[in-house]
């Protein structure tokens, strides 16, 4: 069963095609990796996929559902989250706040019942505080919990920053470079972290990365992005192998 | 006739406005900040013109002169002390609220040295009215003056900015600070020039509308400030044409509006105007659409 | 006992510090040893003191620059004056009537706050700090002019003079043009101040330590991101402007039942109010809210103490501000805080480590 049918997607910008008929299908369950080198359009993909950019054309499917007319906010609400590759915390908020953020629309009380503390105002605090806890341990933060967020070491930032995306719920996890700024010891981390959210969290996941050993060593299936165009996609170590490939990234 | 004499004076106060707004506007575009404290560098100016030419006896153009000078180096001095420190801030309001306090800075400092009481302006303009159907429309030399320095200004810092090595820095740093830089442009003066010029045009507005309008107390500049402010908005922020526009036309529509509908109600009239237009085209009648990168 | 969060202990605090007070002024007055002059800064006090925590709803938990916030108390001031001069002979018990009113002013001054609230949500930083400028100015310019009043054929109104109202004989002016409202019961005392002091608190204060609080602060902290995990920003900027506009709106209320007679004229309810609580908010600590209250007390009386600071005052006031923002928001001086905080820790742990 496919999880995200992606088909003919275009943008331009100012006469620039920076995304062009672009097509993509994962299925459920599955790691996925978009790579490509720089300014291939990779992160407008993402982009394009919450709704952030309005695609000129094409269609988004997520898991039967239409998503192209639809606003950021419904796009996560239809289940699709993400993370960011130039970091995008709440940072004055403490660590286990930005998770709170992120159950936001699961919290099921009032404003009136916020303010004026009622009865159900302290059950659901008290349940969302469970589950962020839950969430910080899977991501390892749970010692960090009360600290603010903009005080996190890098990579832990990264990390804070998938826990509040897993707090929304989605059906489709999108990571925008999830290991850039990380020594080798914490990539190999990170690649542990991300194998079990997919396997525990029933989650398909794709990501965006330029760290050649994370993609071969998790991603099942892979697309190569080159100018706004796909160069090719598969199996991940067929297509690393790709001369074409290899030639993209080094250039000729 | 009448409805003649209300549009040029419409005219008049709309280039003192577009004299003002082009401050506003060319340093919104490089520094990203609405200098609140613009408006009252207008007084200083007004002021400076004024004991120039009262306590010192200097003629109408050295006045101006020492005003023009006298607001660059604090355009400059202001940029540098309050607002450079804040340029990488985390947030956008801390240089706001500085600057607000660098405007109720001057304006205080005015009111301890020159007092609150309002002070006769001698007019710079030596010039008679010009009268034209047997003398029921007449435009006054300082309004003739208003719009020819408006003119000249305009025409003079178009070409400044497309022609001149400095005005092209400035078109750089506008669109991308770290860009210019690696390029080899010096960010920190081009923004102090920025402000020198911003500052120099002030005193010229402040002088030019303390002619019109002789009295000046240490409050002189915020309306017109913020109006201005308004003006720029309106024709676009970061364009110099759309300044000069934006101006003339919230002149216009504040003189009509006084005439024919309430003289009260004007400076609403102007504010309301604003509001519509952010409604409407937040980007201003020649202002370019920018979107926030993700 | 349940362990308190640091939230609730925080608020407990402030609830605590406003009725000790309380109960500190009436003792002190029960005695007689409050002065005139003191007395009749109490119910101002309370007044800037929800003016500024309202203020720093928008200010320091949604992220924007509000000035016009002085034009929302005008509102709640004018509306909930004329509600009092028209019932004053139908409602004869003062309470009553001065609670219906408070509730009026706050519920008007929010419903200016939603209509500002909706142009200005498309608009961030320095324009939303701009066009709330111009509400603010709008609105005092609008009430100068407005004459109000009422006969046995119903309301009438008009811009230009009260005369063209065209009253019966019967009539009564509410609004004169520019003179006001006269005549407005003064209803308005300490106790009620500090009670609406202590809803104002109640609201803040628990708005946000909730989902909706986070909510705002995310907004405030990265739009972007809380766009992503599904907060509606319109919603929450609307909500933020309205509620501190109604907080806006009763402290008018507060202030035109204080003295009997209204106007708009001098510098209660235009731009340079709207930037005196400003003032106390930056001071106060932007996000603070015990800050505010003690800013706002602080800074409300002592310049009506020390006279010979009067003159002075706004330029210090301006110094200050200045100062303040420059400490605490230049990268280079939060760099320098960074480096004497780590210090100032460096040489307690050596102490601590020479006593084991």
């Amino acid at each position: 069963m496919n999880m995200l049918e992606v088909t003919n997607l275009s943008i331009s910008f100012g006469g620039l095609k920076a995304v062009n008929e672009f097509n993509l299908t994962i299925k459920k369950g599955q790691l996925y990796g978009l790579i490509g080198p720089n300014g291939a359009g990779k992160t407008t993909v993402f982009n394009l996929l919450t709704g952030v950019y309005k695609a000129d054309t094409g269609t988004i499917v997520l898991d039967g559902q239409d998503l192209v007319k639809l606003s950021t906010i419904e796009i996560n609400k239809a289940g699709i989250a993400r993370t960011f590759q130039n970091i995008r915390l709440f940072k004055e908020l403490t660590v286990i706040d930005n998770v709170k953020v992120g159950l936001h629309n699961g919290t099921p009380y009032s404003t009136f019942d916020g303010i004026f503390r009622l009865p159900k105002y302290f059950k659901a605090e008290k349940e969302i505080t469970e589950k962020a806890m839950e969430l910080l341990k899977v991501m390892g933060l749970e010692a960090e919990a009360n600290f603010t967020a903009a005080n996190l070491p890098y990579g832990k930032q990264r990390k804070l920053e998938i826990a509040r995306a897993l707090a929304t719920s989605p059906k489709l996890l999108l990571l925008d470079e999830p290991a850039a700024g990380m020594n080798p010891n914490e990539t190999a981390e990170l690649m542990n972290t991300i194998r079990f959210v997919r396997d525990n969290f029933d989650m398909t996941i794709l990501l965006i990365e330029h760290d050649m050993k994370l993609v071969s060593g998790i991603c099942e299936e892979v697309t190569v992005l080159n100018f706004g165009t796909e160069l090719t996609h598969g199996i991940t170590a067929d297509v690393l192998n790709d001369e074409r490939v290899i030639k993209a990234y080094l250039g000729d | 006739m009448s409805f003649l004499n209300h549009l040029i004076n419409g005219f008049s106060l709309g280039s003192v406005y577009a004299i003002i707004a082009l401050g506003y506007t060319m340093v919104y575009g490089i520094a990203k900040m609405l200098n609140f404290a613009h408006g009252d560098v207008i007084m200083v100016g007004a002021f400076a013109v004024f004991i120039s030419m009262t306590s010192m006896g200097a003629s109408a153009l050295l006045s101006l002169i020492i005003a023009m000078a006298v607001c660059t180096a604090l355009g400059v001095l202001i940029e540098k002390v309050a607002y450079r420190p804040l340029r990488n801030a985390s947030s956008s309001l801390a240089v706001l609220i500085t600057a607000i306090g660098v405007s109720y800075l001057l304006q205080n400092l005015a009111l301890l040295i020159f007092g609150a009481d309002s002070k006769s302006f001698t007019s710079i303009v030596n010039l008679k009215a010009v009268k034209l159907f047997d003398g029921q429309v007449s435009i006054s030399g300082t309004a003739i003056v208003t719009i020819t320095a408006c003119i000249v200004i305009m025409v003079g810092l178009t070409l400044f900015v497309n022609k001149t090595k400095a005005g092209q820095a400035m078109k750089a740093v506008s669109e991308d600070k770290g860009a210019a830089q690696l390029m080899g442009i010096n960010v920190n003066a081009t923004i102090s020039l920025t402000f020198a010029i911003g500052s120099a045009l002030a005193a010229v507005a402040g002088a030019l509308m303390c002619s019109a309008y002789p009295n000046l107390t240490p409050y002189s500049g915020t309306m017109p400030g913020i109006k201005a402010f308004v003006a720029a908005v309106f024709g676009g922020i970061g364009s110099i044409p759309g300044a000069m526009i934006g101006g003339l036309l919230i002149g216009i529509i504040e003189n009509i509006g006084k005439a024919y509908i309430s003289s009260q109600m004007a400076d609403a009239i102007v504010f309301a105007i604003l509001v519509v237009v952010l409604l409407i085209k937040p980007t201003g009648i020649l202002g370019k659409n920018i979107q926030e990168k993700v | 006992m349940k362990k308190l969060s640091k939230s609730t202990k925080n608020s407990l605090i402030n609830y605590g510090m406003v009725i000790a007070l309380y109960v500190v002024i009436m003792i002190i007055q029960l005695c007689g040893g409050l002065s005139n002059s003191m007395k009749g800064f109490l119910v101002p006090v309370c007044i800037y003191v929800i003016m500024a925590v309202s203020l720093n709803l928008v200010v320091g938990i949604l992220g924007e620059l509000s000035l016009g916030h002085a034009g929302f108390m005008c509102i709640g001031a004018y509306s909930g004056a004329i509600f009092s001069k028209l019932t004053e002979d139908t409602i004869t018990v003062a309470p009553i009537r001065f609670t219906i009113a408070i509730i009026i002013g706050a519920v008007f001054a929010a419903l200016f706050g939603a209509l500002i609230g909706i142009p200005v949500l498309r608009l961030k930083g320095d324009y939303l700090a701009i066009v709330t400028l111009a509400f603010g100015e709008i609105i005092k310019n609008l009430v100068n002019v407005i004459n109000f009043g009422v006969d046995s054929n119903g309301l009438h109104f008009s811009l230009k003079s009260a005369m063209d109202m065209g009253l019966a004989e019967d009539g009564k002016i509410i609004i004169k043009g520019a003179q006001g409202i006269s005549g407005t019961p003064q209803d308005s005392n300490f106790t009620v101040g500090i009670i609406l002091v202590l809803i104002t608190l109640f609201v803040v204060q628990n708005l946000v330590n909730s989902r909706d609080g986070r909510a705002i602060m995310a907004i405030r902290d990265n739009r972007i991101a809380a766009e992503s995990v599904g907060i509606n920003i319109t919603k929450y900027k609307l909500m933020v402007f309205t509620i501190s506009a109604a907080l806006a709106g009763a402290a008018g209320v507060l202030y035109s039942h204080n003295f009997s007679t209204l106007t708009s004229a001098g510098d209660k309810f235009n731009y340079n109010a709207s930037i005196m609580i400003l003032v106390y908010v930056v001071l106060g600590g932007i996000g603070n809210i015990r800050g505010s209250v003690i800013a706002a007390v602080i800074l409300y009386i002592l310049p009506e103490k020390l006279r010979f600071l009067s003159d002075y005052r706004m330029l210090v006031y301006a110094v200050v501000l200045i100062v303040v923002m420059l400490f605490n928001w230049s990268p280079k001086a939060k760099e320098f805080k960074e480096m004497v905080s780590y210090k100032i820790k460096g040489m307690f742990a050596k102490k601590e480590e020479t006593q084991a």
